[in-house]
């Protein structure tokens, strides 16, 4: 159905385009009127009115009527008599209303089931008609009233323009359309999460065992279960295990990335140069999954193998496998970065350092590097954010039981290792379990937004200093 | 200390902060050569599959059908009972036990394969043919080395007397390899041997469709946008602080936001590329932007002014002639961009991509997978066959990344102008 009213909108516009370009010529050759546009832009007009009104209230439309749909059928199910307890069981009535309707539902078909059955046709029926019927009227009314602003119209290049320019701005809107669906998204669930656990349990509980809320309707919770479940979702074994993974990963890339960085900035020829630095640039463009595999199946099992043969026990999921494999995926982030930041220093400041002496080795120590050091910790910081946003390194390679240790040969789990198994499969929703999944998230959010602002407000007044 | 000893101390300070770095530098190439080198070691033989030379005699009492049968009766008759007979004559063994070992050494599929050599030629019946029947799994490892023969028994999954048949294949070279089409053309499977990435490719070929079209047009419209018209105000600081955020926030958060909004909102079919390339689309925006925006801003004023002077309006102006500069720029961006959206996982998972789908997907709204993702539900199979999978898998992945970024590279190479 939309594919025919997109096709039948396209070809109204291209029709209307061959109208009002020779409609102009017609009037100027016989008014004399001097056109202030081209023919073509008085097409462009008709088109640009004809088109994008009718394909907005299409894409409203079809973003909302699947859920009106389904809770006008939901309520007249359960005014014809039909009980579900929550919304999942409401869901599955609804998803058998639809089945029955598409003739693909095999089950037991009862008087409710059928009369919702009929009820979903007439409804569906009903939206279409009126969504044709609409979309048809808004055609209408935007042709007639764009036909009458070309007649005496000799700037129709500065009222194409005007759209198109309206265009481009929401085109740009789009960024921060998806901020806010990004913090909607995740402080709608939240909210609902931290009505049931309070967030001061969340925040400084010290286990954490989602397992253990069973799916139940959130809003009937008795006091005694509550006192099991805020036990279940302590906050504090992930931030530790997050900042224990990361931690390691920035003992390997921190030195790494930063003596490559001094290396390629201050050392290297243009050759060596050329070469290392998109090899090294390599290890940013492969899919973190293969690092994940890696450190899963080669890296893991080899520190086991290494610890038996030195009589230690090590987990074959221990944080130090997938500390150290994602320290080597964040060395390019903090190598081009540190590289930028130290080519950028200005250089008078080495030549003052060359002239009472110094080698090459002490002007970096001892001048280079405290005149980036902003901008250094900016790049670290951006690199802190990366690692503890990172997911399939730990999901395939860190364990998925919440220890607190500090033991790098142990399993530990992190933040985004279990948003992952929380909702991987098939998730209620409507269940703390799924909600604290939210709250993650929303606490990951809130984390690398803070990172992220910090470094960039460093590295932006280094540059100012040096500009 | 006198000064020359200071001096050669100052002297070895530095050679040894110069051997630092030119070693930190070698342990990350070393790392790229070990990751590379152990991901092809492992996946290379992932392309090839083991098959078992078998002769096969299309016996008339076994089948209900005639010489000349259509293709319907065919693709309906039942050919198990003519494969047990038949497949039970490669090798002489003694009893029902044996027999089914014997059997095991086939994949799954030998049935359909010799189904597949009837429908080719239907006149077959009262025939002996040679057919290469794939080998399973276990066989397959074996005859590649992937796997020990030294263990204990009860600790193989192949048992003596299977070993016994596959040295009877291999001394009468009845045992070999051929090129693994199923690898490029099943979907995914619980044999090993059987797996394919098909459906995995055809998914990820959807999603990174879907996100090109919607990405592209939005962040080349939003560039030019903030670089050619934006009023210095509030709104365009704040798109921009947005922007810069959006590409910094873990990749997870749009799964998140996937989950929440495309599908318990919009209720958008679960598992399918449609809801992946939106997905990654919103994913990828603003990595677009950023690349786009200092391709426009490279374009000096001058080209800009020079319309200007000869009459072309502010928008005949960049779309005449600044964007079409930009454009190697542009799209060398939008490349790199969508190379990054094809290695993306976390958000897929979270889409459900994860469900096993054995068939490959006809349209984007078809429940699929993607190679990512592929690799990741491998990886956490049991089966020694799909090690060589995944690595394999990732082989082809990594290739199209390579391709993509040297596509970029020579986009800009070739076509960008310099201006200096």
């Amino acid at each position: 159905m939309n594919i025919v009213l997109i096709f039948l909108i396209s070809i109204f516009s291209i029709s209307l385009f061959f109208y009002g370009k020779s409609k102009t010529k017609t009037i100027s050759i016989k008014d004399n009127i001097k056109l202030n546009a081209l023919p073509k832009f008085y097409g462009y007009y008709l088109v640009l009115w004809c088109s994008i009104p009718a394909l907005v209230f299409l894409l409203v439309w079809s973003l909302f009527e699947p859920t009106i749909i389904k809770s006008i059928i939901i309520e007249t199910a359960a005014n014809q008599g039909a009980v579900f307890n929550d919304k999942n069981e409401a869901n599955l009535i609804y998803e058998k209303i639809k089945a029955i309707h598409l003739g693909t539902y095999f089950g037991d078909i009862d008087s409710i089931l059928k009369e919702s059955a009929l009820a979903y046709a007439k409804f569906i029926n009903l939206f279409t008609n009126s969504k044709v019927v609409l979309i048809f009227g808004i055609i209408i009314a935007s042709v007639v009233y764009s036909l009458k602003k070309i007649r005496n119209n000799n700037k129709a290049r500065d009222d194409v323009e005007v759209i198109l320019k309206g265009l481009l701005f929401v085109s740009s809107l789009i960024a921060i359309l998806t901020t806010l669906g990004i913090i909607f998204s995740l402080l709608f669930e939240s909210i609902k999460f931290f009505s049931v656990i309070n967030i001061f349990d969340y925040l400084f509980g010290t286990n954490w065992s989602p397992q253990r809320a069973f799916v139940r309707d959130a809003s009937s919770i008795t006091a005694a279960e509550y006192e099991e479940l805020k036990d279940a979702f302590g906050f504090i074994p992930l931030i530790a295990g997050t900042s224990f993974i990361a931690f390691i990963a920035m003992l390997v890339a921190v030195p790494v990335g930063l003596f490559s960085g001094i290396y390629m900035a201050e050392y290297a020829s243009t050759k060596v140069r050329r070469v290392s630095k998109p090899i090294i640039e390599i290890l940013a463009g492969i899919p973190t999954v293969v690092y994940g595999f890696f450190a899963a199946l080669t890296v893991g099992p080899f520190f086991r193998q290494v610890g038996e043969n030195l009589g230690l026990t090590v987990s074959s999921e221990s944080a130090l496998a997938a500390g150290l494999i994602m320290g080597i995926m964040i060395i390019p982030y903090v190598s081009s970065l540190s590289d930028d930041v130290i080519n950028s220093v200005p250089q008078s400041l080495r030549d003052g350092s060359y002239a009472v002496g110094a080698t090459k080795s002490e002007t970096i120590k001892q001048v280079v590097i405290p005149a980036a050091l902003p901008g250094i910790i900016g790049s670290v910081l951006l690199a802190v954010s990366r690692a503890i946003g990172e997911t399939m390194i730990v999901v395939m390679a860190a364990g998925l039981a919440a220890n607190l240790t500090i033991n790098p040969l142990e399993s530990t789990t992190t933040i985004t290792t279990q948003i992952v198994m929380i909702l991987v499969g098939d998730q209620e929703f409507d269940s703390p379990k799924t909600q604290s999944a939210f709250a993650l998230g929303l606490t990951l959010f809130i984390a690398t937004l803070v990172l992220n602002y910090i470094a960039q407000r460093a590295v932006k007044k280094y540059r100012e200093k040096y500009d | 200390m006198t000064k020359e000893e200071r001096l050669k101390k100052r002297h070895q300070a530095e050679k040894r902060f110069r051997f630092y770095g030119l070693t930190s530098i070698f342990v990350a190439l070393l790392f790229v050569v070990i990751l590379v080198q152990n991901i092809f070691s492992k996946g290379s033989s992932a392309f090839k599959k083991t098959v078992i030379t078998t002769e096969i005699f299309f016996d008339q009492e076994l089948l209900e059908i005639q010489n000349g049968a259509s293709e319907e009766d065919i693709m309906e008759a039942d050919f198990y009972d003519l494969m047990i007979e038949n497949l039970i004559k490669a090798y002489p063994a003694k009893d029902r036990d044996e027999e089914d070992e014997l059997l095991r050494l086939f994949s799954g599929d030998a049935e359909i394969e010799i189904k597949k050599a009837f429908l080719k030629d239907n006149n077959l019946i009262g025939k002996t043919i040679t057919l290469d029947l794939t080998a399973s799994d276990d066989i397959d490892q074996l005859h590649k080395g992937n796997y020990p023969r030294d263990l204990p028994e009860e600790r193989r999954r192949i048992s003596d007397f299977q070993l016994v048949i596959y040295d009877y294949f291999v001394e009468n070279k009845k045992i070999s390899k051929n090129f693994n089409n199923y690898f490029f053309n099943n979907g995914d499977s619980r044999d090993p041997e059987l797996a394919g990435i098909g459906g995995a490719l055809v998914g990820s070929f959807y999603s990174i469709l879907i996100c090109l079209l919607l990405a592209f047009p939005v962040a080349v419209l939003a560039s030019i946008y903030l670089e050619e018209f934006a009023p210095k105000n509030k709104i365009t600081d704040f798109i921009e602080i947005n922007i810069n955020n959006l590409a910094a926030v873990p990749s997870i958060v749009y799964g998140l936001l996937a989950l929440q909004i495309l599908l318990a909102t919009i209720q958008l079919p679960r598992s399918t590329p449609l809801v992946a390339g939106i997905t990654l689309a919103l994913m990828t925006l603003p990595r677009i932007i950023i690349p786009c925006r200092a391709s426009l801003k490279a374009v000096p004023p001058s080209i800009r002014e020079g319309a200007l002077a000869v009459g072309a309006s502010k928008f005949q102006s960049v779309f005449h002639h600044v964007v079409p500069l930009a454009l190697p720029g542009t799209l060398s961006g939008t490349i790199i961009g969508l190379a990054q959206a094809l290695g993306e996982t976390a958000p897929l998972i979270l889409i459900g991509m994860v469900a096993f789908v054995v068939d490959i997907p006809s349209s984007p709204v078809d429940p699929s997978s993607s190679l990512p993702v592929q690799v990741y539900l491998w990886s956490e199979s049991a089966e020694r066959g799909f090690v060589e999978k995944t690595s394999a898998t990732i082989m082809m992945l990594l290739t199209f990344l390579i391709v993509m970024n040297f596509v970029a590279v020579y986009l800009r190479q070739k076509f960008e102008k310099r201006w200096n």
